[in-house]
């Protein structure tokens, strides 16, 4: 192939990537731009960057005092974190001894603990809700917790036994001469050498958990107990023609989930891919 | 015989300690509510409140009363458009810009990929309203972009219209989750060993015959792994639908899909009060269909496609 021939393909290439990229961010650039700008502005003009006379912070002032951001905030942080400690825990846990032991109904376990990454846990919602009101648990972050735990763990157990297989042998086996119990093994050794897993695992489970609507509007649509996107879905429904209000509170949806993604996006990418990806 | 002699082994405690909580939580919280919400769909409540055994009258209600299954069958073909669109959309965008994006020595690669990814992690609170919102003729971004395009005439307020809003919201969902075929197709790509497509070269097979000829056949467990993904997803969709149009699935529930049904009945909905038991009949149904399109997909498709072992 000439040289010539070849940058004209790489232009192309980039030209398709750069208009898809563009279509992919624009959308969310535009309601990042225009929260900081006036109403009129907003109408007048939508398209440009807020300059130093339509700059205006009255939608983020709305905000923050109609709205209960903050609580909301610091309860989808509660759920977020909560959950994803025991998912990552007990995952690891049920993973070491699916990849570690040989017991009966080993295969089996595996298998009844795979169901749930095919079968959405949301089938299950009306007897979810009974056992909650049973439990008197409607309404409290617990209930939130114990369902996104549940939710969490079959794909976290298949993704963990697929990396505690890959532990040395030698290691553990070492540490058995030594003395150490099965569960100084797993927390000193299995644990600390799987950790790029366990971020990955940690990504995949945190996404869906963080944006959940059905779950909160189910179990616990309290105010006390409201989280961010169920919090900004009511805000915004109430603000609807408050413009500035509405573009403020998405801009401030937006901007946890950026900077978790920014932090995050290796581990993601890295695990979708399966490492294929350096 | 040797072995009646060795000591039994011990029971080994630590593997129930490792295994318990996981399987615990995921049984109390997962999979007895599913069963049980099964069950449920086989009672009803019966006079003075009490719950009663009704058989598959649910069923007969469901599928028979021209109340329920004109609902019923409106959500599931609506449902299945929406699904479809994900497949003619979504999943041969993701495949085409995976196949650009993994070209050699493309420069930039991390960040295509990076931003490509971002409308995946939003909530679909923030995308529905996002598009909500441009989408609008009061704002106007829409038009006014389409006329500096030339083809302003062809603005129409979509998510209102009773013939474009389904299509619409599936364009959006679209929008948003090209990321993921995008890179499980990206990474299928790049698992390719180098020797297999050198040896398609010496061949004199480059360029787009080589994708459809080398590349694709190897990658079409990837994307069969895509298909059912996309299925389960789409048939258990409600969010998008919620947040854009509400609990009744506007204009004239031509957007209702089976999640939003589901949770329509459930709840209930201005004068129509919720009702548990036909919740669980609509939610029955929803776990048979995904059950189906798993099924096939494991049974039909994944044992027929051949895998290259490298």
């Amino acid at each position: 192939m000439s040289a010539r021939a070849n940058i004209l393909r790489s232009s192309f290439a980039h030209a398709i990537l750069i208009a898809y990229t563009i279509l992919a961010l624009y959308p969310v650039l535009l309601i990042v731009i225009n929260s900081m700008k006036s109403r009129r502005a907003i109408f007048n003009d939508p398209l440009s960057l807020p300059t130093r006379e339509t700059f205006d912070l009255v939608g983020f002032h709305t905000v923050l005092e109609q709205g209960n951001f903050l609580l909301y905030f610091q309860n989808s942080m509660v759920v977020t974190v909560a959950s994803l400690f025991f998912v990552l825990l007990f995952g690891a846990m049920a993973a070491f001894a699916l990849a570690e032991y040989r017991f009966r109904g080993n295969l089996l376990m595996a298998l009844y603990l795979a169901l749930g990454i095919m079968i959405p846990i949301r089938l299950g919602t009306v007897a979810i809700l009974e056992i909650m009101v049973a439990a008197n648990l409607v309404n409290t972050l617990t209930a939130l917790v114990l369902v996104y735990t549940a939710q969490g763990l079959p794909l976290a157990v298949f993704i963990l036994s697929e990396f505690m297989r890959q532990v040395s042998d030698d290691l553990k086996n070492a540490a058995r001469i030594d003395g150490l119990s099965e569960y100084r093994i797993f927390f000193t050794i299995a644990l600390p050498l799987v950790r790029p897993a366990l971020a990955t695992v940690a990504v995949f489970t945190m996404i869906p958990i963080w944006n959940d609507l059905w779950f909160p509007l189910i179990l616990a649509p309290g105010e006390s107990t409201k989280t961010l996107t169920l919090g900004s879905q009511i805000f915004l429904g109430q603000y609807v023609t408050n413009w500035n209000a509405v573009l403020a509170a998405l801009t401030l949806a937006i901007f946890p989930v950026i900077v978790l993604y920014l932090i995050f996006s290796r581990q993601l990418i890295r695990g979708i891919t399966k490492g294929a990806v350096k | 015989m040797p072995t009646a002699r060795t000591p039994r082994r011990p029971i080994r405690w630590h593997i129930a300690v490792f295994l318990a909580p996981a399987v615990l939580i995921y049984t109390a919280i997962m999979i007895i509510p599913l069963f049980g919400t099964l069950n449920l769909s086989l009672f009803t409540r019966g006079e003075g409140g009490t719950r009663e055994f009704n058989g598959l009258a649910n069923f007969a209600t469901l599928f028979g009363d021209p109340r329920w299954s004109g609902a019923f069958w409106n959500a599931t073909w609506n449902n299945l458009w929406f699904f479809i669109i994900h497949m003619l959309v979504q999943n041969p965008i993701g495949i085409a810009l995976a196949a650009i994006l993994s070209s050699p020595r493309l420069r930039f690669a991390a960040f295509y990929r990076t931003a490509i990814f971002i409308p995946a992690i939003l909530s679909f609170v923030i995308v529905g309203f996002v598009w909500k919102l441009i989408l609008s003729p009061l704002w106007g971004v829409a038009p006014t972009f389409m006329d500096t395009l030339g083809i302003g005439n062809w603005f129409a307020p979509w998510l209102g219209l009773e013939r474009s809003a389904l299509t619409t919201l599936a364009l959006i969902s679209v929008w948003q989750f090209v990321g993921i075929p995008l890179m499980l197709i990206y990474a299928a790509l790049l698992s390719i060993p180098d020797e297999v497509l050198e040896a398609a070269e010496m061949d004199g097979i480059t360029g787009a015959s080589q994708f459809w000829k080398i590349k694709l056949p190897l990658i079409l467990p990837t994307i069969g792994i895509i298909s059912i993904l996309t299925f389960v997803g789409n048939f258990n969709a409600f969010d998008l639908i919620y947040v854009t149009q509400g609990a009744l699935a506007g204009p004239n529930y031509a957007t209702d899909i089976l999640g939003s049904f589901l949770f329509r009945t459930f709840f209930g909905f201005q004068l129509q009060l919720g009702d548990p038991h036909m919740g669980a009949t609509v939610a029955t149904v929803m776990f048979f269909i995904i059950l189906a399109g798993v099924s096939l997909y494991l049974f039909g498709v994944q044992t027929r496609l051949r895998r290259y072992q490298f």
